[in-house]
């Protein structure tokens, strides 16, 4: 097959992928928002409780907030929004959901993202630092330090960041650091047994040398996939982390959603959160099976 | 060691406060009658420890056995069959993990009737954790299915004319018994922490009932352990119990 | 060396006066920090509804008449005086001349005429319209001058002068629209999810007694900060100046930590009680309604309950009892005459047997056998109602009747109340801001959608709410406050003995305030710590230099 002809196939199939990814991530929307439209307690607001408002009032709000169209006529007109780039307005805020992600993607987008890379850089330096000393007592003291990390649930963890005053992507961080960690520490084990960098050491090569040039080419691939993974559980657990320090975020924005039965908002949330989900996953699959053969 | 039973447990069972020796005597620090103390309402935090370690170490597993159950099901199903049911399970599978599990959580807590007891909805909780905790099983197994789908003595079963539904059950299940049994343990320290985040968002188990994560509500300000450091034991327990599971486990592929 | 020199004496000699005004103007108020405990939904006076939007509207809105929330009497705000007439409808305000908005435009009587006209307009629905609409027909403003002001409804609004406090007053040709204010501060500046940033209104009409103009304050800033926890973390650390309202057990640990910080106004208006189901088409079994209608039944539930105990353990004794739905902070209008009822297990036992229950061993029955037991909801991520729901579990069980509690979210707790009718006993609270409980009378009149235990009832299910309905009309179309009173007496005399609304405590007003906050003096009345924020200063304080 000639380069132009690969090229095209794979260009293909990559934008079939994206396109079967952006159904189901709006199959994943429907569904979650179907969940809500018919949980009790949808077009309820807290302020029919005040006692000031008129009896013409009450029943005008009522009006207003039940949804004056079926669902799935709902979400045919939203799809077609959608393609627009309408995203429609929220009930409990009352802005352009536009505006209300526009706002808060950044700031879950920055956690992510720092989370991990202090988590990833963490990994890599105890996982070396192993490597370099292979004692048993780094050993244990590192497997335990990890296991207990792990062992916190993520929701005390956002806890201990609000009361030693550190940043939300800091909790984030310790949340992905563990499972991140043996697994690094297993898989550069692993490789530097292989052959060929036993035979590279025998020759004196630098140890420099040897890391960059024998062992991390092997396990580049199955790194890849695992920064595809971990990014799927910084995200997910940014989620609780945000709602419970109290972050401007993503997480929170949900949290808020699903508590008002915002319909329009949690569509739109759910929406966003799966295709990120799902994006990060299809690269983690495509990184592992395009260097499949490779793997320790 | 401590009786974890009902009739073991020294205390009256802190749900029933019509006992006289629950004291109306929050935070009380008369060590013979309330070792760990008591909670804001007088109930003794010993009793109540008691009572959520047997919740939150009985149901965990039976949490952890269901998703497993199904894990083992559709992965084993989806590895062997192949092809497009394999594709399916797959996406199907992404889909849920993706999914904010809040909403269900939240719908499911509304929609019980009133009048059904604490218990009943804790075991409520436990089973929507299990429904919603295979996915991460599900490519593992079926990644091993697939393994055993092209190994010679499935080709020989094959051949002779089994059908797929007696393949599956007699030749492909077994063949990955042992990578069911790792699943399920390795899912009850993962159900034990889903547990315990759950609660102190305040989806889990629910007052009047205690469970760990229960007992670690509302630790935002910590300053108030000064007063009652016994606060924190529900932790150490869920920290020590856990850490054991994964110590002992063999370490496996990075799951959620 | 030289040109350094230079340079050096030439930055000092641009900068030095800018340090020196800085230092001053640091000295005259500084920015006070607080904690909103949600996202203000409106900017738009008119239509606030919860409480963020109603902070901010307190500090921006300049009002006619202010309810002064210490001495609990109304001072002259944008009006200098007022006149209702004999027949309650017609009000007349002079208006001080002279006054700009925010953005310079100038304050007329037409921009009241503009307010109210928009407040009044049928489409628009916020519950400080609502407040105004006492009868149909159309709401008539006249403006004979540029300082005067008529307003007539078309029927006698009770307690008129106080409700015009709620009324912000809006500009009718700024092109800021709602952004243009009258009060001691604006909004400069708004990041939703995280904080709302107000500034000193420098075109302020008050000022203090030495002439010097108000507010003291250079700017306001509130965060926005949901969990409770967190807020009283931050003012513990100093990042916030202040918490208006604060829960019993946070207060009593910050008691204990600075005492100078933590403030206890007093019983507040606000009341918690439990009430049954009595709509006849619910969905419980019909023996069941029966005990909910029996007012033996809830009188003796009534007498059953320990609110001492309630009080002291689930408030940390910042609450008093509370046994009707006007609270003792209410001097004018709480009746004193009628009896307190005591903690009595065994009164209520009597009055239960009367009815024709028994008590078998440990459990209670009635006449034909059945155990008394009930479900009671609350909400869902309330401490202090889940504590009192326990207790009164426990309370309950002496006498033989089992409680099961439910939390539910609030939107489901919601629905079941007014909707489905899904429930047999809630327990909620009230809060009050109106010191005249004719705001309340949605709740009392028996076709309201607010009469909780049996809302929308098409003619009244029994004599004495047949009679609060009178009660009801004849105060709301009184003009004396002494007949008012009298009907209002009534009507607690009538809770008391029919117990619809088991009422339990009223909760202190508890607000945190720190010593470098100067003028503060904590009301009974929201909001409670900062109700006269246009006098507030920040005095020195060594822990807030860090903090700026």
């Amino acid at each position: 097959m000639s380069k132009d002809q690969k090229a095209t196939n794979m260009l293909h199939s990559a934008l079939r992928r994206l396109l079967f990814l952006l159904c189901l991530a709006i199959g994943g929307a429907f569904v979650s928002a179907t969940l809500v439209r018919f949980a009790p307690g949808y077009g309820v607001q807290e302020r029919e409780l005040d006692p000031r408002w008129s009896a013409q009032s009450i029943e005008a709000l009522r009006q207003k907030q039940m949804l004056h169209e079926g669902l799935a006529l709902y979400y045919l007109h939203y799809l077609s929004a959608l393609a627009h780039g309408d995203l429609g307005e929220s009930d409990s805020f009352k802005r352009p959901v536009r505006e209300l992600l526009r706002q808060r993607l950044p700031v879950t987008g920055n956690s992510v993202v720092r989370g991990l890379g202090i988590a990833w850089l963490g990994a890599a330096l105890l996982a070396s630092l192993g490597l370099a000393s292979r004692g048993w007592l780094y050993e244990a003291s590192s497997t335990a330090f990890s296991s207990l990390l792990l062992s916190l649930p993520s929701a005390v963890v956002a806890m201990l960041a609000v009361q030693l005053r550190a940043p939300v992507f800091f909790a984030i961080g310790v949340v992905v650091f563990p499972r991140l960690h043996r697994y690094v520490r297993s898989l550069l084990v692993r490789s530097y047994d292989q052959p060929h960098v036993l035979a590279a050491r025998a020759r004196g090569l630098a140890s420099g040398a040897i890391f960059f040039r024998h062992v991390l080419p092997i396990s580049a691939p199955p790194l890849l996939a695992l920064l595809g993974v971990s990014f799927t559980i910084a995200f997910g657990a940014a989620i609780p982390i945000e709602a419970l320090c109290d972050s401007p975020g993503l997480g929170q924005l949900a949290w808020q959603a699903a508590l008002s039965r915002d319909l329009p908002l949690i569509v739109n949330v759910t929406f966003i959160v799966s295709l990120v989900m799902f994006a990060a996953n299809s690269l983690a699959d495509l990184a592992g099976r395009a260097f499949s053969g490779s793997t320790p | 060691m401590c009786d974890l039973s009902t009739d073991g447990a020294r205390h009256h069972p802190p749900t029933s406060l019509s006992c006289p020796a629950v004291s109306r005597c929050p935070q009380c620090r008369s060590f013979d009658r309330h070792p760990l103390g008591t909670d804001a309402l007088g109930r003794d935090s010993l009793a109540r420890l008691l009572y959520g370690t047997r919740i939150s170490l009985l149901l965990a597993p039976a949490a952890a056995l269901l998703s497993t159950l199904i894990a083992a099901l559709l992965g084993s199903a989806a590895g062997f069959l192949g092809g497009r049911f394999e594709r399916i399970v797959l996406a199907v599978t992404d889909l849920s993990l993706a999914l904010p599990w809040l909403f269900l959580l939240l719908t499911v807590r509304a929609m019980l009737p009133l009048d059904v007891s604490p218990m009943v909805s804790v075991i409520i909780a436990f089973l929507m954790m299990g429904l919603l905790g295979w996915q991460a099983s599900v490519r593992v197994i079926c990644a091993a299915a697939r393994g055993v789908r092209d190994s010679d003595f499935l080709l020989l079963a094959r051949s002779s004319g089994c059908k797929p539904a007696r393949l599956l059950l007699y030749h492909v299940a077994p063949n990955l018994r042992s990578l069911f049994y790792a699943q399920f343990w390795i899912s009850i320290p993962l159900f034990i922490l889903t547990e315990a985040n759950l609660s102190i968002l305040g989806l889990g188990v629910m007052e009047p009932m205690a469970s760990w994560g229960n007992l670690l509500r509302g630790f935002e300000d910590f300053s108030a352990l000064g007063a009652n450091p016994w606060r924190l034991v529900p932790l150490v327990l869920l920290v020590i119990v856990v850490m054991c599971f994964q110590l002992v486990l063999p370490s496996q592929e990075v799951t959620q | 060396m030289k040109r350094l020199c230079v340079v050096l004496v030439l930055t000092l000699v641009l900068c030095g006066p800018s340090l020196v005004s800085a230092e001053s103007a640091s000295q005259s108020g500084g920015e006070l920090h607080f904690c909103l405990r949600g996202e203000p939904k409106t900017f738009n006076p008119l239509l606030v509804e919860e409480n963020a939007s109603e902070t901010v509207r307190y500090l921006t809105g300049g009002v006619l008449v202010r309810l002064n929330r210490q001495t609990q009497a109304l001072e002259p705000g944008l009006a200098v005086s007022w006149k209702v007439s004999e027949d309650g409808r017609k009000i007349t305000f002079r208006l001080r001349s002279g006054l700009h908005f925010s953005d310079g435009t100038p304050f007329t009587s037409e921009d009241v005429a503009y307010t109210m006209n928009a407040l009044m307009d049928p489409q628009l629905h916020s519950p400080t319209g609502d407040s105004f609409r006492s009868g149909e027909g159309q709401v008539v403003v006249q403006t004979p001058s540029a300082d005067v002001i008529v307003i007539t409804f078309p029927a006698p609004v009770a307690g008129l002068e106080r409700l015009f406090d709620q009324v912000a007053i809006l500009s009718a040709h700024s092109p800021k629209k709602e952004m243009a204010v009258l009060g001691p501060f604006y909004v400069a500046d708004y990041a939703p999810g995280s904080y709302v940033l107000l500034r000193r209104n420098t075109n302020y009409w008050k000022k203090d007694k030495e002439g010097k103009s108000l507010p003291y304050l250079d700017s306001i800033r509130l965060d926005i900060q949901r969990n409770h926890d967190i807020e009283i973390l931050r003012f513990r650390r100093g990042e916030i100046h202040l918490i208006n309202s604060l829960d019993a057990d946070l207060f009593d640990r910050l008691q204990k930590e600075s005492p100078a910080a933590a403030h206890d106004a007093g019983p507040s208006l606000d009341s918690e009680f439990v009430w049954f189901n009595q709509v006849p088409t619910a969905a419980f079994p019909e023996y069941k309604k029966i005990w909910f209608r029996s007012t033996e039944f809830r009188k003796a539930v009534s007498l059953a309950i320990n609110r001492a105990d309630l009080a002291r353990i689930v408030y940390a004794g910042h609450a008093q009892p509370a046994y009707g739905p006007i609270s003792p902070a209410n001097h004018f209008w709480f009746n004193s005459t009628l009896p307190i009822p005591k903690y009595d297990s065994a009164a209520a036992l009597r009055l239960l047997t009367q009815a024709g229950f028994r008590l078998e061993g440990e459990t209670l029955r009635d006449s034909s056998g059945n155990r008394v037991e009930f479900t009671l909801v609350t909400s869902t991520g309330n401490k202090p109602r889940e504590q009192m729901v326990t207790m009164i579990q426990q309370d309950l069980s002496q006498i033989g009747i089992k409680v099961n509690m439910v939390t539910l979210d609030f939107p489901s707790l919601i629905e079941r109340i007014t909707r489905t009718f899904d429930y047999e006993a809630c327990l909620l609270g009230f809060t009050n801001t109106d010191l005249d409980p004719n705001s309340q009378m949605n709740v009392w009149l028996s076709s309201a959608e607010n009469h909780q235990w049996n809302p929308k009832q098409s003619k009244p299910a029994t004599a004495w709410e047949a009679e609060i309905d009178r009660l009801m009309q004849s105060q709301a179309s009184s003009t004396s406050d002494k007949k008012r009173k009298a009907d209002w007496d009534r009507l607690q005399q009538i809770v008391s003995e029919q117990q619809p609304f088991i009422y339990l405590v009223n909760k202190d007003a508890m607000s945190a305030i720190s010593p470098a906050v100067v003028g503060s003096s904590p009301s009974v009345l929201d909001p409670h710590a900062f109700w006269n924020a246009e006098i507030l200063r920040l005095g020195p304080d060594p822990a807030l230099g860090a903090q700026k």
